[in-house]
């Protein structure tokens, strides 16, 4: 379970999160949504122990100013919108990356194990040799998603691992977003499996998400299941644009 | 699907290369020295007996001259290659950021000024004047090319290179004008690299430095791998990027001034040789950096020949033979690597 305590972090005297108190809980998805500039990133960058905030975030029972960068690597992977590496790298050597949290100088059989097992997942094997900078915006997120999750592979007797998204979905297209959601799903039954992701897509929100987290101005408008958040009141009071709720064999599609 | 990449062949093949490279520049030269001369002089040296001129030369000038040759190119190709880890870009190397220019600053003030202000840190001193020049110009280029948000700009980053770099051979152009004659003579050998002034020194202090600074680098390589996917993603991986940056750029500046302290300003041997190595197997900086030590003794011990060959028995200083190639290199390179600009 990740926790998070009155959180409030500023740039300058700009507030980007104010009093944010919310907890995520494994075996769900946890969906952030909100207008630009509403602090959805800046959230997944405190709870990653990227930029300084106050108040208190606990991992589990683990206070995480108490956590080690390096440490922290170990169980917590976050997958950012689009990655590119400066040289000409082949996929597997990016995926093994993932891995470098867990070894010191080569990466023994475990690693190996990781990286060949998140490879299949993702459907990624058959690029292994490829450069990955030759490589379509598709096919780069698929191996940025393996290699992600191949940093927290293999379960931890006793802990959560902890998966954060950051608008991973923005550069693909309709088919590849909703093929990552259901990876997604299947990833969700595992249930020591910690899953906070941003996305922009409301539909896409509403349809995947457990559980929505709708923030607006740095601060928490509504938390809950979708059909409790994705309102049409609270989408026009954050977003300022009025929409459209339909329902279609049981799902909400939301339109503007 | 195979996991690994294995470099045993390359390892082989520039390994014997450097053998063979060694040797002739063990031979070749002003005097051409004997097979037998050189196993003779080492036995003789350790005999009492009287030794030969041709020995004397090999062991007091050629065998430190040789060594630290492949010290020199060692630790300029592996300043290389930790450079462009950092500095996330395949253009980039030491000579463009300011630390050989600094460091040719700091040097030629030493000779200059150093009588002067009664400055002395025995056989260090000069090494250490040099040192600190071309750490000094690092940070300022590394300081004033740093954008908020820590992204480094390789426009910016080579721009205030170029400018740094003006100053600081705008000090060189004025130290060598206060200079009197001796010391002019030090000061423009240096500018433009020469192996001539080896010694037995040298190929102890540059040994030292290429030594640690290799065994400190390694345990730099995969932060530096992690990094290739920028900071953020770095930070992700668990890396500590200040002290990452800290210990590349200090790893960086000790390699390239205690070797520009000795032979003078050789560039373009940091940017031709992780290139090189890309082109035969992989970006891996474990990888890169290993092998940037062997091709870069080879090559620089090749380009010593060329320097010693060339204009026989006269010398050309050994930067000149490097500038030559490369800079038809970096303009190749800046032509196919149009996207990082």
């Amino acid at each position: 379970m990740l926790k998070l305590e009155n959180i409030s972090s500023s740039i300058g005297s700009k507030k980007l999160l104010d009093q944010i108190s919310v907890s995520f809980f494994p075996g769900k998805i946890n969906l952030i949504v909100g207008p630009n500039g509403s602090g959805k990133s800046t959230l997944i960058k405190v709870m990653s122990k990227q930029i300084s905030f106050d108040g208190n975030i606990f991992y589990e029972d683990v206070n995480l100013r108490n956590i080690s960068w390096r440490d922290l690597s170990k169980f917590r992977a976050v997958l950012s919108q689009h990655t590119d590496v400066a040289f000409p790298l082949k996929v597997w050597e990016v995926v093994m990356m993932g891995r470098y949290p867990h070894f010191t100088t080569s990466p023994g059989k475990p690693d190996e194990q990781a990286v060949r097992e998140a490879m299949h997942y993702f459907e990624v094997h058959s690029l292994a040799d490829r450069n990955y900078s030759t490589l379509s915006g598709g096919e780069k997120q698929r191996v940025n998603f393996a290699r992600v999750l191949a940093q927290i592979w293999f379960s931890i007797p006793g802990r959560c691992r902890y998966l954060f998204l950051d608008e991973p979905l923005t550069f693909l297209d309709v088919n590849f977003q909703y093929q990552f959601m259901k990876k997604l799903q299947l990833l969700e039954q595992k249930n020591d499996l910690v899953i906070v992701g941003v996305v922009h897509d409301l539909n896409l929100a509403s349809k995947f998400g457990d559980s929505i987290l709708l923030l607006n101005e740095g601060r928490v408008t509504s938390f809950g299941k979708p059909v409790e958040v994705l309102t049409a009141e609270n989408i026009e009071r954050s977003f300022k644009i009025k929409p459209f709720i339909f329902q279609h064999e049981g799902a909400m599609i939301i339109s503007f | 699907m195979q996991l690994n990449r294995n470099y045993t062949t390359v390892w082989i093949v520039l390994s014997i290369a450097l053998g063979v490279v060694f040797f002739f520049s063990l031979r070749l030269g002003a005097i051409l020295i004997g097979t037998e001369e050189i196993f003779s002089s080492v036995s003789n040296y350790f005999s009492s007996d009287a030794l030969t001129l041709n020995e004397r030369i090999f062991l007091n000038i050629r065998l430190p001259r040789a060594i630290t040759c492949l010290e020199v190119g060692a630790s300029l190709a592996m300043a290389g290659v930790l450079m462009q880890a950092l500095f996330r870009n395949p253009i980039v190397e030491p000579g463009l950021v300011g630390t050989s220019s600094g460091a040719a600053f700091g040097a030629s003030l030493y000779f200059v000024l150093g009588a002067t202000f009664q400055f002395n840190a025995g056989v260090w001193t000069l090494p250490l004047a040099a040192s600190v020049g071309g750490a000094l110009a690092t940070v300022v280029v590394f300081l004033l090319s740093h954008r908020k948000g820590g992204t480094q700009s390789i426009i910016s980053l080579l721009l205030t290179g170029i400018a740094v770099n003006a100053l600081c051979l705008s000090g060189v152009g004025m130290m060598s004008y206060l200079a009197r004659d001796p010391q002019a003579r030090s000061i423009t050998f240096w500018n433009l690299g020469t192996l001539s002034g080896a010694s037995w020194n040298s190929v102890l202090l540059i040994g030292a430095s290429t030594l640690i600074c290799f065994f400190v680098s390694l345990r730099l390589v995969k932060s530096l791998n992690a990094l290739a996917m920028g900071e953020e993603e770095a930070l992700y991986l668990g890396v500590n990027m200040n002290r990452l940056k800290i210990s590349v750029l200090t790893v960086t500046v000790i390699l390239v001034a205690v070797a520009t302290a000795f032979v003078g300003v050789i560039s373009f041997i940091g940017l031709i040789v992780p290139h090189l190595l890309r082109l035969i197997k992989g970006s891996d900086n474990r990888y890169l950096l290993i092998g940037s030590v062997l091709l870069g003794a080879l090559l620089l011990s090749l380009a010593d020949l060329a320097a010693r060959l060339l204009l026989a028995p006269a010398e050309l200083p050994i930067g000149i033979v490097t500038s030559a190639v490369g800079v038809p290199v970096f303009i190749l390179l800046l032509r196919r690597n149009r996207h990082y600009f």
